[in-house]
């Protein structure tokens, strides 16, 4: 039982960190990004081809993954993405979910469509002693590494310039403008943090929710989910709904499996329609 | 919008002394038969006397023709972006594989049941897309079409899960009031194709006097402006759920059509995939003006036979660069190429 709230928190922060970016472009730009798992994806590939190919140590591998995402997320921003924002949409979602069939089959193109593995170094396998509670050492690292970002992430937020910034931009994209903020670089340097971090999570997922070239496709609608309950307004909004997500579809795998991820769409549904914006959103200003 | 500006022109030019009204005049004047729809039209039975061969894949394009022409009438019309529009087209596809399989053979009952199955379907439904954004409807349209994929893969004694449904034998074809032998469906797929050509040919009609209806008009007016149109007192609502039941109707016919016609359904009818696909179709076709939906089609499938005989495995890359260019260019420029060179705004 506790395994199992254990196992879920571990999987809620793993898709927090995967989706927080996705909540951040939401928010600010307005833009639905299905690509978002893309960069997740990149993130895994990253991490999986420098380890297996070239021996690169695990924890080497995690900052390298999420800044190869996060200049790949700068680079498309840059080049692609920005026209977007103004359209409607129904053209975001078109092309993001071209760049999505891009990318699935690039990988399976150049990488092959099998899953692949990440060996762990041995530290980080098994588990922890202790009898009543069975705790698998990589699920907590990961806790333990979530936890640090999203407090890390709150902090920028909350107490930095940059973040004080964000968020006034985030509210009223306009005003901000007017007021002298140049809304689009702090949107390029955003949108790079949270490929990195999607990339990053991606590293940190491989193992645990496996590594193929369908990767974007099977976990875009988690992240929507995340994002569309959590709401953008927030980032404790994302991670409640995210910790919400996980617990759900862990312990609904476990107790009835034969239902499968049936309950997560019903009760995203539920939500949905007894809320609109989102759990703990506002309703937006614009 | 431009019922309006008709409107007032067509008030303009009749005087007074008409019994119509500039309205109606208006309405019937855009319900006209343009000699272009009447040319589609007989280019309809005139793909199936000179091209027998190729009818398999044209009937595949009917299909899928008839898909987005359902989906058109959401989104072209009513301004609904839907990413589950495949739950209808799988639904009516299962429903119609079902019922051949355990009740009766007949297409044609079958092809009804599936179509009131999937208009209740989509009535149950309509009231999850009332509310919210464009985010909630996208993610709650996205979430019916997973909950059937999820349900058609796990009620394995009903539908044989990841399998498919395999071995529904359709009945021969026969014209209703007559004692006529029939018409079986065959390998070389020109009953087949004849059939789902009538029927897309009825949809289109029956599309087309609704669009040129007040209700059609309406729904436009509220597809560019809800809240406007909610405060002259039109209750948009009420629209949207009519709307939104006779397109997934009209997608479970799609559906069916494929399901009996090939004689088999799988998960692939609900797939992500489907719902994207048709998408494109109606997008590369034009959304808004009810044949978009034909245009797409015939566009995509023989761009989709040309790219997968070169490579099958990696025609989904080609997809998706395309839909990347497409809309980069610009979805109403693209079917313009003399506006490319221009400035951007000039095309506008």
């Amino acid at each position: 039982m506790l395994t199992l709230l254990f196992d879920g928190v571990a999987y809620g922060m793993l898709l927090f960190v995967l989706a927080v970016g996705l909540a951040v472009t939401l928010g600010l730009m307005n833009f639905i990004n299905l690509a978002h798992g893309a960069f997740a994806m990149a993130g895994g590939y990253v991490t999986v081809l420098l380890m297996n190919r070239l021996g690169v140590p695990f924890l080497v591998c995690l900052p390298i993954a999420f800044v190869a995402t996060a200049l790949l997320g700068a680079v498309l921003e840059r080049t692609l993405y920005r026209p977007m924002y103004a359209r409607p949409h129904l053209d975001q979602v078109l092309f993001s979910i071209g760049l999505v069939f891009m990318a699935v089959t690039g990988v399976d193109y150049v990488v092959g469509s099998m899953q692949q593995n990440i060996h762990l170094p041995a530290w980080l396998q098994g588990r922890l002693p202790i009898e009543a509670v069975g705790i698998g050492k990589y699920r907590l690292f990961i806790i333990v590494t979530c936890a640090l970002l999203t407090i890390a992430l709150q902090w920028i937020l909350s107490r930095t310039r940059f973040g004080s910034r964000l968020r006034a931009s985030v509210d009223d994209p306009r005003v901000a403008g007017g007021l002298g903020l140049d809304v689009n670089r702090i949107f390029l340097a955003t949108f790079a943090v949270g490929s990195g971090l999607a990339g990053l999570g991606g590293a940190l997922g491989a193992e645990v929710l496996g590594l193929d070239p369908t990767f974007p496709l099977k976990f875009m609608i988690y992240f929507l989910i995340v994002v569309s309950v959590g709401g953008t307004t927030t980032i404790t909004g994302p991670l409640l709904a995210a910790l919400l997500l996980g617990i759900a579809d862990v312990a609904g795998k476990y107790y009835v499996p034969k239902l499968g991820a049936f309950i997560v769409y019903t009760v995203m549904i539920a939500i949905l329609l007894w809320r609109p914006q989102g759990l703990f959103g506002r309703v937006a200003a614009r | 919008m431009s019922a309006t500006s008709d409107a007032a022109t067509a008030a303009v030019a009749t005087p007074s002394a008409r019994p119509a009204s500039p309205a109606a005049l208006a309405l019937a004047r855009a319900a006209r038969w343009r000699w272009w729809e009447i040319a589609l039209f007989a280019a309809l039975p005139l793909s199936w006397l000179l091209l027998p061969s190729q009818s398999l894949l044209l009937n595949e394009i009917a299909i899928v023709a008839l898909f987005a022409v359902s989906l058109d009438l959401i989104l072209g019309y009513a301004g609904i972006v839907s990413l589950g529009h495949a739950a209808f087209f799988g639904f009516g596809a299962y429903t119609a594989a079902l019922f051949a399989k355990d009740v009766m053979p007949d297409p044609l009952v079958g092809l009804v049941v599936a179509v009131a199955a999937s208009a209740l379907l989509g009535l149950a439904t309509s009231a999850l897309i009332l509310r919210g954004s464009d985010l909630t409807r996208l993610m709650v349209t996205l979430g019916v079409a997973s909950i059937l994929y999820e349900l058609a893969n796990k009620l394995d004694w009903l539908t044989g899960g990841a399998d498919g449904l395999q071995g529904v034998a359709m009945g021969p074809l026969t014209v209703p009031g007559t004692s006529l032998a029939g018409f079986a469906f065959d390998l070389s797929g020109r009953t087949a194709y004849a059939y789902s050509l009538v029927v897309l040919a009825l949809v289109l009609v029956l599309a087309r006097r609704l669009v040129h209806s007040p209700f059609g008009v309406s729904l436009q007016a509220l597809r560019d402006n809800r809240l406007r149109t909610a405060s002259i007192g039109i209750s948009t609502s009420l629209r949207l759920v009519v709307v939104y039941t006779i397109a997934a109707a009209i997608a479970g016919a799609a559906g069916a059509l494929l399901a009996q016609t090939t004689g088999f359904a799988s998960l692939d009818v609900f797939d992500f995939h489907r719902s994207a696909e048709v998408l494109l179709v109606l997008v590369v076709g034009g959304t808004g003006y009810l044949y978009g939906g034909i245009f797409g089609a015939i566009v995509f499938k023989l761009l989709h036979d040309l790219i997968a005989a070169w490579t099958p495995q990696y025609w989904n890359f080609w997809l998706g660069l395309f839909l990347v260019v497409l809309v980069l260019v610009g979805r109403d420029r693209f079917v313009r190429p003399w506006t490319w060179f221009g400035s951007g705004r000039a095309a506008r």
